[in-house]
């Protein structure tokens, strides 16, 4: 087992925030899309699903050039906020974020989809407004789905290398997550602990994906009751 | 007084609908696909017509060229074809849903008597019969006192026995309440039962038609 466990700690810290920030624009992105039509909707849901199927590295590569010293939000979030995003764990998060928006962002759009919109017509003609029908009755009933979608956009974080490796670059205690600490413990000829490692981001994403499966059961079954 | 003078465009023909309506029961009767629960869901504004106005009480749901009023705004109950009923809540908060925090008590008490479902009020849709499901959410759509009642097709789930008595409910309700009701069915012996006016709809044009004569 290696002394140093920030690598942990690191990558816990990157996913979640990323996490947070995914749910909240992929929920929202999924219901404005499910909601409304306009121009170039195809388009920016395209842009949306995009990391998907790109190499990390083109990620990486888009995220240098936006956020670079030089790059248009790299320049104006250091000149307002003097933050630098390249070559720090907010760049990491940045990574974390592109990539799994596009899990989070499918998940809840699939969710909301299966909300029958009787139930939101129907209380419309009860007099209540949008907000609280979101809040009570689209938002829940689609909870499943969104839930889902959470644990994939964490699982995904954690494991984000590519993008996170061009960006972030690798700053031992400063920017090295879990799958960054793998490689470069591998190069180094480190093996136990490249597989320490392997062994832990294994194990996280084997608990997230058998935690949401039996929590899918116990949904199924309990809908099965109805 | 309900007044509905509107066309809408619908994949095969027309729906166009004229005609006014006081504080009658009206039946609206047709084959499927004839354009029924479109009128409905014209009136409730879950949909919207091409052209012409919707007004209930001079309150104007639709004008051709006018923005139309939200459904929230409209106060008319609408019972949907199977229900609807909220899943992920019991039978009492889908009746008080709509009435908030300022639930008026008395009214919802008076109407959970009257529908005989006030034993049902902890229980969640999935655990009550179609019958029990259809008085909930009859309940759910009058409490929030609504100025006009719109009802699709809202006995034909039900057993005889059921049926005959949610009909009697909704003649007493209608008695009590003096609201203007609107109630899609396929049973002519249903429509002339209850209505004091039928109309048939048929690709899209209302004709209105003769009690007795429907028989």
């Amino acid at each position: 087992m290696p002394a140093d466990l920030s690598p942990l700690v690191l990558s816990l810290k990157v996913a979640s925030i990323s996490t947070l920030a995914v749910f909240v624009a992929g929920v929202a992105l999924a219901r404005l899309m499910n909601r409304r039509d306009f121009f170039g909707k195809s388009a920016a849901e395209a842009l949306i699903l995009l990391p998907l199927v790109l190499p990390p590295t083109v990620v990486g590569f888009g995220l240098i050039v936006l956020f670079g010293r030089n790059g248009p939000l790299g320049a104006w979030l250091e000149d307002w906020f003097g933050i630098q995003v390249v070559f720090t764990w907010y760049g990491a998060v940045i990574a974390s974020f592109i990539v799994s928006l596009p899990l989070m962002y499918q998940s809840a759009a699939a969710a909301f989809d299966k909300v029958d919109p009787r139930w939101e017509n129907v209380a419309r003609t009860m007099g209540v407004s949008e907000w609280r029908i979101f809040r009570t009755i689209t938002f829940p009933l689609a909870w499943p789905g969104i839930l889902a979608g959470i644990v994939l956009a964490f699982a995904r974080g954690i494991g984000e290398f590519g993008a996170t490796l061009m960006i972030a670059g690798y700053i031992p205690g400063e920017t090295e997550t879990i799958p960054l600490a793998i490689y470069f413990s591998y190069e180094a000829g480190e093996m136990e602990q490249a597989a320490f490692w392997v062994i832990t981001v294994s194990a996280l994403g084997l608990a997230a994906i058998t935690w949401l499966n039996h929590w899918r059961k116990r949904q199924a079954a309990s809908a099965g009751r109805e | 007084m309900l007044e509905l003078d509107f066309r809408k465009r619908l994949k095969q023909f027309d729906l166009q609908a004229e005609l006014e309506l006081g504080m009658e029961i009206m039946a609206v009767v047709g084959p499927s696909g004839s354009g029924k629960t479109t009128l409905l869901n014209c009136i409730a504004g879950i949909t919207q017509p091409d052209s012409g106005v919707i007004r209930l009480n001079e309150k104007t749901f639709y004008k051709t060229g006018e923005r139309p009023l939200r459904i929230q705004d409209r106060r008319v109950g609408y019972l949907f074809q199977d229900y609807a009923l909220f899943p992920h809540m019991t039978a009492g908060r889908n009746i008080r849903f709509g009435a908030g925090k300022e639930a008026d008590a008395a009214h919802i008490a008076e109407l959970t008597e009257l529908l005989g479902i006030g034993g049902l009020l902890d229980s969640y849709p999935h655990q009550i019969s179609g019958g029990e499901k259809q008085r909930v959410a009859l309940a759910r759509a009058l409490a929030a006192k609504p100025d006009l009642l719109l009802l699709d097709e809202p006995f034909s789930a039900l057993d005889d026995d059921t049926r005959s008595r949610c009909q009697q409910e909704l003649l007493r309700i209608h008695n009590l309440w003096q609201v203007p009701v609107i109630f899609v069915t396929h049973s002519r012996q249903e429509a002339a039962k209850l209505a004091h006016r039928i109309v048939q709809v048929d690709r899209g044009r209302l004709n209105l038609i003769n009690i007795e004569a429907s028989l």
